[in-house]
């Protein structure tokens, strides 16, 4: 069973959503990945105006609507805009078919501005991805690290959180989230360095990791070998590789009558 | 049957890695049915004594992988000297071919002596690899961040040697496009897949690139070795292609000629 937490409407052709779901679905199926979570339409926007993430999010939602059972939505917020993003989400998960909330890259989330749109997304069971890097050559301006995530969570402590990319320089996001009980680390969407699996497991235990990919820009294969070349016991793969993922989203699915 | 055309022993510098020990790694090529590898050596990025690098390579490769692993010595032709180094390899250890880490050694591919080790390797019957990276420029360490390795004079050089075979290495994260297509109008000019990112990589480069100039390579260990060998499978090539990229084509360049 694999749940693919990190995925784009991106990398293949197709003039509409439906056209690039269904393209996407074709190399889900070679790959055996079962579920898959999408976020954020195209073209990428860094900092998007409310408008615009909510044309993003109506694209992810028109892209899912024909995928009920397979395919997730999270819905792509920006901090900067607290009322607008609050309303959005009651639009697109409160009362729309979404599961969870994508933050990327707009504003740091160590800022507590933050804390109304995550409370609301925990009342609502909404799981929170957050993107997180500590690049060696400077994260953009509103760019989070796995550290900015840290303090963030110590202030919402019973919500679920995800460290994107657990902060891509791995050696470091590992470390900067270990002391988070509710934090947990995306492990798609940067190079398949070996390693990294065995030192996830060894530092936060195999039940706070989730495969995801950053399809359509990264592979399948690429991410998925993270998990299937890791010299892990099988027990650990299985919750990795899905468990993990499907365990947090339960509670919403079920909210939203989605067989799990 | 593979042929992985990508492959190092040693140490990564920066931190240990899964089956960096070639008896564990000679195991696991072989449970993946990698029958031939072309093996570099980690040491050769920053060792100064090339010469014990290399012969520790060959020691290597014969105590742990005869009929696997075949060494490819690392020239750095900014030491002084380094033509003895070019000349161990062919005469004294039967190396079909060197590798180059231009960015490592600070050298640029239209210097002088670049052009001198072209014409060695081409007397010699000798192909070239050159790693254009070695990790995700992200995510090296504060103190050693090195550029990738810029092949704008490459096409110019290999115009002088209607014979030399030269591969690119970990070159598909950041080659793509008109870059890419400029560099294999050269047919003896191969890339290789294992930085190859994006859903159904080999499937959308093969309509950029003539099949024949795509090799298999893991960057094992480095990276997980499903990860490449995943890609076979989320790309649908075809029995005859699939051969081509997995065997044929290295096996035809690289180890057929210098037999002759």
């Amino acid at each position: 069973m694999i749940w693919d937490l990190h995925c784009h409407l991106s990398g293949v052709d197709g003039k509409t959503v439906d056209e690039r779901i269904a393209k996407l679905m074709e190399y889900a199926d070679r790959m055996g990945v079962e579920r898959l979570v999408f976020f954020m339409g195209w073209p990428f926007l860094q900092d998007p105006s409310p408008e615009e993430f909510r044309k993003q999010n109506d694209q992810v939602m028109q892209a899912i609507s024909h995928w009920h059972d397979r395919a997730f939505g999270f819905v792509y917020l920006n901090a900067k805009y607290v009322d607008e993003s609050i309303k959005e989400l009651d639009r697109c998960v409160k009362n729309g078919p979404m599961v969870g909330v994508k933050l990327w890259v707009a504003s740091r989330c160590n800022d507590p501005e933050i804390d109304p749109i995550i409370q609301r997304a925990s009342e609502l069971n909404a799981l929170i991805y957050q993107h997180t890097w500590f690049k060696s050559g400077g994260n953009l301006v509103g760019e989070s690290t796995p550290s900015d995530l840290a303090i963030m969570a110590k202030r919402h402590p019973n919500t679920p959180l995800i460290a994107g990319h657990i902060g891509g320089d791995w050696e470091l996001g590992l470390r900067a989230i270990q002391n988070s009980p509710n934090l947990y680390a995306g492990i798609g969407g940067f190079d398949p360095t070996a390693g990294i699996t065995e030192m996830a497991v060894r530092t936060l235990g195999a039940d706070r990791i989730i495969y995801g990919s950053d399809i359509g820009g990264r592979s399948f294969s690429s991410q998925l070998a993270k998990v299937q070349g890791a010299d892990i016991p099988e027990v650990s793969k299985r919750l990795i590789l899905g468990g993990n993922l499907k365990r947090l989203l339960t509670p919403i699915l079920k909210d939203k009558g989605i067989k799990v | 049957m593979i042929f992985d055309s990508n492959l190092y022993l040693s140490r990564w510098p920066f931190r240990r890695l899964p089956n960096d020990e070639t008896p564990q790694l000679v195991k696991k090529l072989k449970q993946n049915q990698i029958s031939k590898a072309l093996a570099g050596s980690f040491d050769g990025i920053l060792h100064k004594d090339i010469k014990a690098v290399n012969r520790r390579l060959v020691e290597e490769c014969q105590s742990s992988g005869p009929d696997l692993l075949i060494p490819v010595g690392s020239v750095n032709p900014s030491l002084p000297g380094w033509e003895s180094d070019v000349i161990a390899c062919h005469e004294e250890w039967r190396m079909p071919g060197m590798r180059l880490h231009p960015n490592y050694h600070g050298y640029q591919l239209n210097d002088r002596e670049v052009q001198k080790l072209f014409g060695m390797a081409a007397e010699r019957g000798m192909f070239i690899q050159i790693a254009m990276r070695m990790e995700d420029v992200r995510t090296q360490h504060s103190l050693v961040k090195v550029p990738d390795v810029n092949f704008e004079a490459l096409p110019k050089l290999m115009q002088q040697h209607s014979e030399l075979q030269v591969t690119i290495l970990n070159g598909m994260k950041s080659l793509s496009g008109a870059s890419i297509t400029k560099l294999t109008a050269n047919p003896n000019l191969t890339i290789e897949i294992a930085m190859l990112e994006g859903v159904g990589g080999i499937e959308k480069l093969i309509k950029q690139v003539p099949y024949q100039q795509i090799l298999f390579g893991s960057y094992f260990p480095f990276f997980y070795l499903e990860s490449s060998l995943n890609k076979l499978k989320e790309s649908d090539l075809g029995m005859q292609i699939e051969k081509q990229i997995t065997w044929e084509n290295a096996q035809k360049r690289f180890l057929e000629s210098t037999q002759n």
